[in-house]
């Protein structure tokens, strides 16, 4: 007798996480299946966790949730070869007892969602890769097939929170294969540090946290980010690229990484510290022409695996967690309805998406990840010109500042010509508006 | 600047459960490496699983894995690469993430 679910979620990131949860709690029987050998095994993120949509799913997770430092200073770098040019944003509005915004370290996070959906009476069972879809004749999705003995089990509806790779849905044939251009590569570390020097060296206290955003030479012209988060007692630093820049390059990843762990303004916030770990991860970075069907006969898609991640932003946790929460709301009311998981009921979920900021956000920044694709001056010949302007700025030798502008100017226009900033700039606008 | 990475010393760091003779990815066809030009995957891999050989085709040893995919993005044009997940349990194991 093959054992039947109200729902199964595959996967136990944000995502599955926030669905298995949100069904769970309200008495539905679900079962939710991890590959890895405990929840976060298999999961990576930078990582920065944003309450708002956390505090939706379990309003007081603040009680016990292993977070690592709240933000109270973003820097944003632009990286020249020996110098940086920045902003800051720091404020003490941060230091709210309900802050915004946390350093995490994905496993705690994980294993700790883990407890909570045990205590709703949600079941998940880790060490189970699923290895496909089953559908009936109609092509409805009626249940998955795992890698254990007998390993076949039935639901009304498949959730699936499998990560960026979306192997289910490729090979079900519900999703195309990401082309080169629409994901990242991403690599970090993690150092650990005593926390006082963390404190020192970022001009923090105890429990506060600084991130670091940055761009510039060090991913060497290709289409990409780097990163510096202070957690308690450790350091993440990371750098990604699209994978079609990496493609096209010759520039090893962790070259990369090792690159920017030596340069001259990162090595003295990072300097002794020990590297316990180090990770690969792909990021969806194509924004909204590539999200991929997201619902269909008995399946909904969350999460990485639905493309969602508004790369501009940096955000793609809370998109997870609130696409998980959405896809089992809609669970939620069709069966209150009395309505099956038929295609046509469950596009409700898309309309929640549309609705949310989700869909909103990445609408807006639909151009993005096209513009930035195509125009690599704005990782290569912008950063080298900005710090050098900024180097001569800032040099005081005599030399009359009207000259310095000319020289200034001079050089963007050399790189770029009028026309090419111009063209520059009206697309930088187009990328964001 | 160029510098020499034994990206072995990160891997070491890493906790893995390794299912012997089982690997998750495979190489295809061993003349279809020979006839790619670049071989990207040999220098897109970030465990450095892929590398170049004297018979001018393209080893691959999974052990230090990271499981992120990027293999199978890079070869999907020549679609080369069989690429699964290892079996419930097996593989990275991130202590972090």
């Amino acid at each position: 007798m093959v054992e039947k679910f109200d729902a199964i979620v595959i996967g136990a990131g944000p995502s599955g996480n926030a669905a298995t949860y949100t069904l769970a709690k309200q008495g539905l029987k679900v079962l939710q299946l991890e590959r890895g050998e405990y929840p976060g095994a298999k999961n990576v993120q930078g990582g920065i966790m944003y309450a708002h949509e956390l505090e939706k799913i379990i309003p007081d997770f603040r009680d016990d949730c292993p977070t690592e430092r709240h933000i109270i200073e973003q820097r944003v770098w632009l990286l020249g070869d020996d110098n940086y040019v920045g902003t800051n944003y720091r404020s003490e509005a941060f230091n709210s007892d309900k802050p915004n915004r946390y350093t995490i370290i994905r496993a705690n996070i994980d294993k700790w969602w883990g407890e909570q959906i045990r205590k709703v009476g949600g079941l998940q069972i880790c060490e189970t890769t699923v290895t496909e879809l089953i559908r009936d004749a109609s092509g409805k999705v009626i249940g998955v097939r795992t890698d254990r003995e007998g390993g076949e089990i039935h639901a009304d509806v498949v959730i699936m929170a499998d990560g960026v790779n979306a192997l289910l849905a490729k090979r079900a044939g519900l999703q195309d294969e990401a082309a080169p251009e629409n994901v990242a590569l991403a690599v970090k570390e993690i150092l650990f540090i005593d926390p006082e020097l963390i404190q020192q060296r970022f001009g923090i206290k105890e429990d506060e946290g600084v991130v670091i955003e940055i761009m510039g030479k060090v991913t060497k012209g290709m289409v990409g980010t780097a990163f510096l988060y202070t957690n308690k007692e450790s350091l993440t630093i990371g750098i990604g690229c699209l994978i079609s820049d990496f493609k096209n390059g010759d520039c090893p990843p962790y070259r990369m990484l090792e690159e920017l762990k030596k340069h001259p303004v990162i090595r003295p916030l990072i300097e002794g510290a020990e590297m316990k770990e180090y990770a690969a991860h792909m990021i969806p970075e194509g924004g909204y022409k590539a999200i991929p069907q997201l619902y269909g006969d008995g399946w909904m898609v969350v999460g990485d695996a639905a493309h969602f991640n508004n790369a501009a932003h940096r955000e793609g946790s809370n998109l997870a967690m609130a696409s998980g929460r959405m896809a089992a709301e809609t669970v939620l009311e069709l069966k209150a309805a009395g309505k099956g998981f038929t295609a046509s009921n469950l596009a409700a979920y898309k309309k929640k998406l549309d609705d949310s900021f989700i869909m909103k956000d990445l609408k807006k920044y639909r151009e993005l990840p096209g513009i930035m694709h195509g125009n690599k001056q704005f990782f290569g010949a912008y950063p080298d010109e900005i710090t050098a302007a900024a180097h001569n700025w800032f040099t005081v030798d005599s030399v009359d500042k009207k000259t310095k502008e000319k020289a200034i100017m001079k050089a963007f226009v050399k790189r770029r010509s009028v026309m090419g900033l111009v063209g520059d700039a009206i697309k930088l606008v187009r990328a964001v508006r | 600047m160029s510098i020499v990475v034994k990206v072995e010393e990160k891997l070491y760091q890493n906790r893995y459960i390794v299912d012997e003779s089982r690997p998750h990815i495979q190489i295809k066809s061993e003349e279809a490496c020979k006839s790619c030009d670049r071989q990207a995957c040999t220098f897109c891999c970030p465990a450095a699983c892929y590398s170049k050989n004297e018979t001018g085709g393209v080893t691959l040893v999974t052990d230090g894995c990271l499981e992120c995919g990027t293999c199978r993005v890079v070869c999907q044009d020549k679609g080369n690469i069989a690429w699964d997940y290892p079996r419930g349990g097996y593989g990275i194991s991130y202590k972090f993430g």
